[in-house]
Formats: structure tokens, C-alpha cells, sequence
């Protein structure tokens, strides 16, 4: 493991931007729990709801809030107009800012709660105003409980930001949700490491800071405060040394073919002199708001997901049909401009072990439907609720004994540990070449077509260097040629490469530069 | 003679909480200079109506008149800078030393206490002026209260009030801070108003004792009068209590003699 020594000296402006995101957002809660406890101490109501709204924010797991300040940002534009940003910085402070105040305000107001009422009896008769006995009584003897309260919620909000790479927020989330998704190890483990070590850090200096409190040993206090403001300042420099004026910035869902894509697309525009950034790990139903609100530049996205999910279809016109009304509906509503199709599907299939499928004579889903009822099916998270799922399971009459869901990459590893017997596979996966899977034929066409499209925000739609130079990939990538890449980057035997290796690899093998293929030709 | 301008008056004061009353209705003057010992069973309303007189307790009905100013007009930090109080939680500022404790009420105005004038009141409740630097957790129950008495005394109140300010010490020391308490009440020319649930105490160190009853005055005599058969049932059933262990404890003595 000798490569995650490599890999953490890299990692410096994540750290430096998870810092920022993590105090930030311990700050502002901070800002907002402190006079929230002060006002619940004195109001037995305000106190109930406060703790009752910071418990139920808790309930909801930190990946699903993050992704719903997305929506609710892009609702506020209304408000606020186009220049509020939906995606990045803005919406992870706020969502962490939430997570981060439970401990903070229960900690609050707790402490005030167990003051002794002999030293606030004495307070008011010596004849204390409301402000001084705050922060003369108050205030020192509730410091080192709410002190531990911003323990808890600092360790609890480092954690949580790595989730901030899933709304486009660059964080130590990046190499872990970039090395989950290539199975590279080392990656996910540096990510952990540096976050668990900026964690450790944080819980210490601030455990300092409590001691000093408690103690009133001022040494402590200041100089454990004076070490957490070095460290926030030092992030702060770091990154704003680094930014500099606008880059292009790729989108990446969280599969390994977008990784790849998005560095093959990377590379070809700095060969052609433009700086880049990319947005990797981001959750799939952000990526085409992002897009059209040019909050990312590049995207890659499918015929069928767009078909289904942004224009609300569920009928199948075929597959050219399909795609010029998508890339009319682009320019018509988003101002986003759809460069071409790469060459190359990547659609659902369902998939099964060959020797499975011999065994139980199945070659099409007719066939399937037929034995389903005694197999587990799998699928990705949000597979089961798409309309792809409800089209071919009433087209076949399709009922399976049980359904289970997998995380992409683990979904194969399942049907070889035989904890699936069917899943739901992608085209362009190299691991159905590899694993020697059956793709299942679709006889009734119930399945539709998933066409891989080059997308350009509005922002740089009509950008000429940028169309120059992404051109020559339109209808050059085989779905071969995908697989192979996608493979090569999953496998985990000693042919693995990183997704920037892999797009080397698949830039060399590109067909007829150039040419948008027109009908192409199925590879289901 | 003319009679001085009272300090205090209760003029009706009265306090309910709900349907509860703890006070019902109390009329009473209290002159300048004098001990006054407020004396009654458990929930007979005399804490509350001490309370009243700095406003941790505000009245239902009636007033609290302050030389001649109802006190729920005063701006409540400014009443209570002139009204020194002592209770039996003491309630030190544990994350103070003695001396910011003492020095807490000039502070609140804006004054600074010199270490000299902290030795003085140290010394005025008995205490080494060394302790200035230690924490109260470094102290005894005894030198606790007493530091509680010093910072009570240390804006030089007007008034001075004391609710059970013994009741948690042990029989010796309370002897003793009682004494301390009725001599510097002599010396510095206070006037004091104690609640104490113990009759004798209030015999022994008061110039005038007021009984209560279920929130009403029922007796209001000289210890004189008391121990005379003055001050009607309530009062004489307290007065019994320390009467006749004086007694027992007398005949025992003889017996031994």
C-alpha cells in the first residue's frame, strides 16, 4: 500500500478545501446555535422546537440533504436570480451548517439547563443585568460544555463533507468517491486516512480548547484557538492561491466510464490550450441542472436518461427519433448544446452468469419471466424506480422472487458470489466481457436506447475552440473500445489503470475521427 | 421625636402563583436601623416575601415601597446594587476567585474594588485576606457564607437581606456567623431583614420579630414580648420549641449537679 504514500502529498488543495467547507460550516452554526440556546434558555417552546428541528434534520442521511439543497437552491433563483450558485460551495456549507447544529445547540442548552440556580440566584441579586449575567455567569460556566458540543459536531461535519464531491463541491470526498468507483483501493483509503486524520486533528486541538475552559487555564484556551485559526488561514491561503480565472469544468458521474470519459475529454482541451477543472463524483440527478445552469461546462450524458427523466417520456419512437428530439428539446429549453453522440451505447440489460442461464434455459427476458419468480434480481440504487424497470417488467409480465440493490460496482460482484442471479448490467461495462455474462436478449424492444452524448453548457455553446476541439470525438468511440477502457479500469489484478491512463489507452483506439456515425449499429 | 421615614413598607403585598397565595396580603413597616427576624414554618411565605423587596419576586397585588419608591418601578440591577442579599445556596461564582466574588456588584457599575478594601471585608467576616486568590471550591461551608456575607456587604447596601442565610452550616460555625452578622449589623449601622425558620436564632439576634402564617402576619413583637406570652398561638407555639428544650436541657444540668 506503499501507493497511498503517493497519493496523499496530492491531496493538499482538497484538504485545503475541506478545511474551509468544514469550519465554515461549524461557524455559521455556531452563529446561528449559540443565540438559538440563549433564547431557548429563557422560552421552554423555542427550546422544544429548536431541539426538535435539529433532531429531525439528523434523521436525514447527510448524502440525501446534500442533494436537496440542489432543488431547493434552483427554486430560490426565483428569488435571487440567476447568479445564485446551485451547486458547490454553497449548498454544502449550508447542508453541513444543518447537520453541524444538533450537537452544538443540545450541548447549548443543556448546559444552561444545569447551571447551578444558587449562582444564577446570586447573579440576579447582586444585581446583574440580563446581558452581564450572560456573559459574566452564563456564558464562562456553559464554555467548556458547548465547547464539547463543537467537538462532536466538528468530527461529525469533517466526516460528512467528503459527501460535498457528490453536489459538486471539491473535498476529501473526491479521491474516496473517484476510488469506490474505479476500485482503486488506494485512493479511497488516502481519502479516508487524510479525512480521518484532519478529524483527529480537529478533536484534539478543539479538546484543548475545552480543557483550557474548563480549567480556566488560559494558556490552553488561546493557544489551542490560536492553532484552529492557523489552520483555517493556511487552508484560506492555500486556496486562494489557487484560484485563478474561469476554467472548463468536466462533469463526472459516479461510474467509471465518466471518469474516463471526462478525461479523455480533459486531455484533448488542454492539448488545445484550456485550462481544466473537474467536477468528478457528482449524484446523477445533479448533473443536468448543472449543466443547463453552466455550473459545470461538460457533460456526458444518455440518450434514455434524459428521455425519461428531463422530458418525462415513457414512450420508445426509436432510437434517431429519440436523439433529435432530445438535442432540439437541449437547445429549445436549456440553451445546451448537444455536440453529438460519442459512438457508443451504455443501456440497461439485464445479465447472467452464462452457466446460470444454461442451466435454466434462459436466453431472452420471455424467458426469464418464466423462472423469475424463484431468483433474485439486482440492481443499482435507483434502478427499480425508473421507468426502464416498470416498462420491461410489464412488457414481460416480470416478477422476481426478491430484488435487492447493489452499489454499480458490486452488483457483478454479487452475481458471482451468486447473491444475484440476474442484474441489472450496462453495455458498455467491461465486466460482461469479462465475467463472461449473457446480456439477455429484448424481444419486445421494451428496453430503450442509451446513446452516449457530448453536452456543452450555454456558457461555452457556441465556444468555437471548445467544438474544435471536443468534434473529433463525436461517433469515434466503439462500444468495444468503451469496454475495454471501462474494464481496464475496474479489474483490480495488476492490469488496473487509473481513469487518466485508460483515456490514453482509449484516445489511441478512436475511428473515423470526426464523423457523427448517423444509425449505428446495435450493440445490445 | 418625630418617627424617621420608614426604609421599608409592605403596603398589602401579596403574591399567588396559579391559585397557590404564598403571600396573602402583608402590611408592615421596617425603620431604619432595626434587626428584623421573619420567622414561620416551612411554606408559610416568608422567603417569597423577602424576595419581594429585591424583586426576584414580584407582587401580584400590592406594593413594596423602597424609601417611599415602589420597588417594580426601580430598574431591578439598580434596587438590587443598593440591597445586599445573602442566601443559603450562597451561590459564589465557582469560576471566580474570592475577591472577584467580593468585587462582583462595584464591577457591575463600573468600580473597582482595591485589594485593600477586599482584605478589609475579609476581615470584617472573620476571614484570612489570603483566601482573596483561591477558588470557592478551595472553601469550607462556613468560609463560603461568610465570603457570601462580605460580597453582600461589599457595595455598601442599604439594606441587607438574608434568607436562611445559616440554615446550611453546622450548629458551631452558625453560632458564630450569627454573632458576626448582629455585630457588624451594629457596627456598619445596617438595617437587615433575616427569614429563618428557627425561632431561637431570631430571639437571640433580632430587635423585632414578624411570625408568618400560611402567607399572613400573624405576630409582630419584640423578643421581649415573645418570651412574655405576647404574639397570640402561632408565634407562642414556635417560641415553645426553644423554651422548652432550654428547659430540659436545665434540669438535666441540675440533675447532674
Amino acid at each position: 500500500m506503499s501507493a497511498i504514500w503517493d497519493i496523499l502529498p496530492g491531496l493538499g488543495d482538497k484538504l485545503a478545501a475541506h478545511v474551509v467547507l468544514s469550519a465554515s460550516a461549524i461557524g455559521l452554526a455556531m452563529l446561528i446555535a449559540l443565540p438559538l440556546a440563549v433564547w431557548a434558555s429563557r422560552s421552554q417552546i423555542v427550546a422544544r422546537l429548536a431541539l426538535s428541528l435539529a433532531s429531525l434534520v439528523q434523521t436525514i442521511p447527510a448524502l440525501a440533504l446534500l442533494a436537496l439543497f440542489f432543488p431547493l437552491l434552483l427554486s430560490l433563483r426565483a428569488v435571487f436570480g440567476e447568479g445564485l450558485p446551485t451547486l458547490g460551495f454553497l449548498p454544502a456549507l449550508m447542508a453541513l451548517t444543518l447537520y453541524a447544529l444538533l450537537p452544538i445547540l443540545r450541548n447549548a442548552v443543556t448546559a444552561q439547563a444545569n447551571l447551578d440556580p444558587g449562582v444564577l440566584e446570586a447573579a440576579d441579586s447582586v444585581g446583574m443585568t440580563k446581558w452581564q449575567k450572560l456573559t459574566l455567569v452564563e456564558a464562562p460556566l456553559s464554555a467548556p460544555f458547548i465547547m464539547a458540543g463543537i467537538r462532536t459536531a466538528s468530527v461529525w461535519t469533517i466526516g460528512a463533507a467528503t459527501l460535498a464531491t457528490t453536489i459538486g463541491q471539491t473535498s476529501l470526498g473526491d479521491p474516496i468517491f473517484a476510488g469506490l468507483q474505479t476500485q482503486n483501493w488506494a485512493l479511497v483509503l488516502a481519502g479516508c486516512l487524510a479525512s480521518a486524520g484532519l478529524a483527529l486533528a480537529a478533536d484534539n486541538l478543539l479538546w484543548v480548547i475545552e480543557v483550557g475552559l474548563a480549567k480556566r487555564a488560559r494558556w490552553m484556551t488561546f493557544g489551542g484557538m490560536a492553532a484552529v485559526m492557523l489552520g483555517i488561514l493556511a487552508a484560506l491561503w492555500a486556496q486562494g492561491s489557487a484560484s485563478e480565472e474561469r476554467r472548463i469544468v468536466i462533469a463526472a458521474k459516479q461510474f467509471s466510464e465518466q471518469y474516463i470519459l471526462a478525461q479523455l475529454i480533459g486531455a484533448r482541451l488542454e492539448a488545445a490550450g484550456y485550462a481544466v477543472e473537474y467536477r468528478d463524483g457528482l449524484g446523477s440527478a445533479v448533473v443536468h441542472s448543472a449543466l443547463a445552469s453552466s455550473n459545470v461546462d461538460i457533460s456526458v450524458d444518455y440518450t434514455g436518461t434524459i428521455w425519461t427523466n428531463y422530458l418525462k417520456r415513457t414512450d420508445n419512437p426509436g432510437r434517431e427519433a429519440m436523439y433529435e428530439t432530445i438535442r432540439e428539446w437541449e437547445a429549445r429549453e436549456n440553451e445546451v448544446k448537444v455536440l453529438g453522440r460519442l459512438g457508443f451505447e451504455n443501456a440497461y440489460a439485464f445479465a447472467m452468469r452464462s452457466d446460470r442461464a444454461r442451466e435454466l434455459g434462459v436466453a431472452s427476458l420471455a424467458d426469464l419471466a418464466v423462472v423469475a419468480p424463484q431468483l433474485t434480481v439486482g440492481g443499482d440504487p435507483e434502478f427499480f424506480e425508473r421507468p426502464e424497470w416498470i416498462a420491461v417488467r410489464d412488457a414481460y409480465g416480470l416478477s422476481f422472487g426478491k430484488t435487492r440493490n447493489f452499489a454499480p460496482t458490486f452488483m457483478y460482484n454479487a452475481l458471482q458470489s451468486g447473491e444475484a442471479d440476474v442484474i441489472s448490467a450496462y453495455t458498455s461495462d467491461g465486466r460482461i466481457a469479462a465475467d463472461r455474462l449473457v446480456v439477455l436478449e429484448d424481444p419486445k424492444g421494451a428496453l430503450p436506447s442509451y446513446d452516449a452524448m457530448l453536452m456543452l453548457s450555454p456558457r461555452i455553446a457556441a465556444d468555437e475552440g471548445v467544438i474544435a476541439a471536443l468534434q473529433p470525438l463525436v461517433g469515434a468511440i466503439s462500444v468495444e473500445a468503451m469496454r475495454e477502457a471501462n474494464l481496464a479500469v475496474d479489474r483490480e489484478d495488476e492490469r488496473k489503470l487509473t481513469p487518466k491512463q485508460a483515456a490514453a489507452a482509449l484516445a489511441k483506439t478512436l475511428r473515423r475521427p470526426g464523423l457523427d456515425p448517423g444509425p449505428l449499429s446495435s450493440e445490445k | 421625636m418625630t418617627t424617621p421615614q420608614p426604609l421599608l413598607v409592605f403596603d398589602g403585598a401579596a403574591r399567588a402563583y396559579g391559585r397557590a397565595v404564598a403571600v396573602a396580603g402583608v402590611s408592615c413597616a421596617i425603620q431604619p436601623g432595626s434587626f428584623v427576624a421573619l420567622v414561620g414554618a416551612s411554606g408559610s411565605g416568608k422567603s417569597t416575601l423577602l424576595k419581594m423587596v429585591n424583586t426576584l419576586v414580584t407582587p401580584t397585588d400590592g406594593r413594596v415601597l423602597f424609601r417611599g419608591e415602589d420597588v417594580t418601578t426601580l430598574p431591578p440591577a439598580r434596587l438590587r446594587r443598593r440591597v445586599g442579599y445573602v442566601f443559603q445556596g450562597v451561590g459564589l461564582f465557582p469560576h471566580m476567585s474570592v475577591a472577584e466574588n467580593i468585587a462582583i456588584g462595584p464591577r457591575l457599575t463600573g468600580d473597582k474594588l482595591a485589594p485593600e478594601r477586599i482584605a478589609e471585608l475579609l476581615q470584617l467576616v472573620e476571614l484570612d485576606p489570603a483566601l482573596a486568590r483561591r477558588m470557592p471550591d478551595e472553601l469550607s461551608g462556613g468560609q463560603r457564607q461568610r465570603v457570601g456575607v462580605a460580597r453582600a456587604l461589599a457595595g455598601e447596601p442599604e439594606l441587607l437581606l438574608m434568607d436562611e442565610p445559616f440554615g446550611a452550616l453546622d450548629p458551631v460555625t452558625r453560632d458564630a456567623l450569627g454573632r458576626k452578622v448582629r455585630e457588624l449589623h451594629a457596627a456598619l449601622g445596617l438595617t437587615t431583614v433575616m427569614v429563618t425558620h428557627d425561632m431561637a436564632e431570631a430571639l437571640l439576634l433580632a430587635d423585632r420579630v414578624l411570625v408568618m402564617d400560611a402567607g399572613r402576619l400573624v405576630a409582630d413583637e419584640t423578643p421581649q414580648g415573645l418570651l412574655t406570652g405576647a404574639g397570640g398561638e402561632v408565634a407562642q407555639r414556635l417560641v415553645a420549641v426553644p423554651r422548652e428544650q432550654a428547659e430540659r436541657l436545665a434540669d438535666m444540668e441540675g440533675r447532674l449537679a
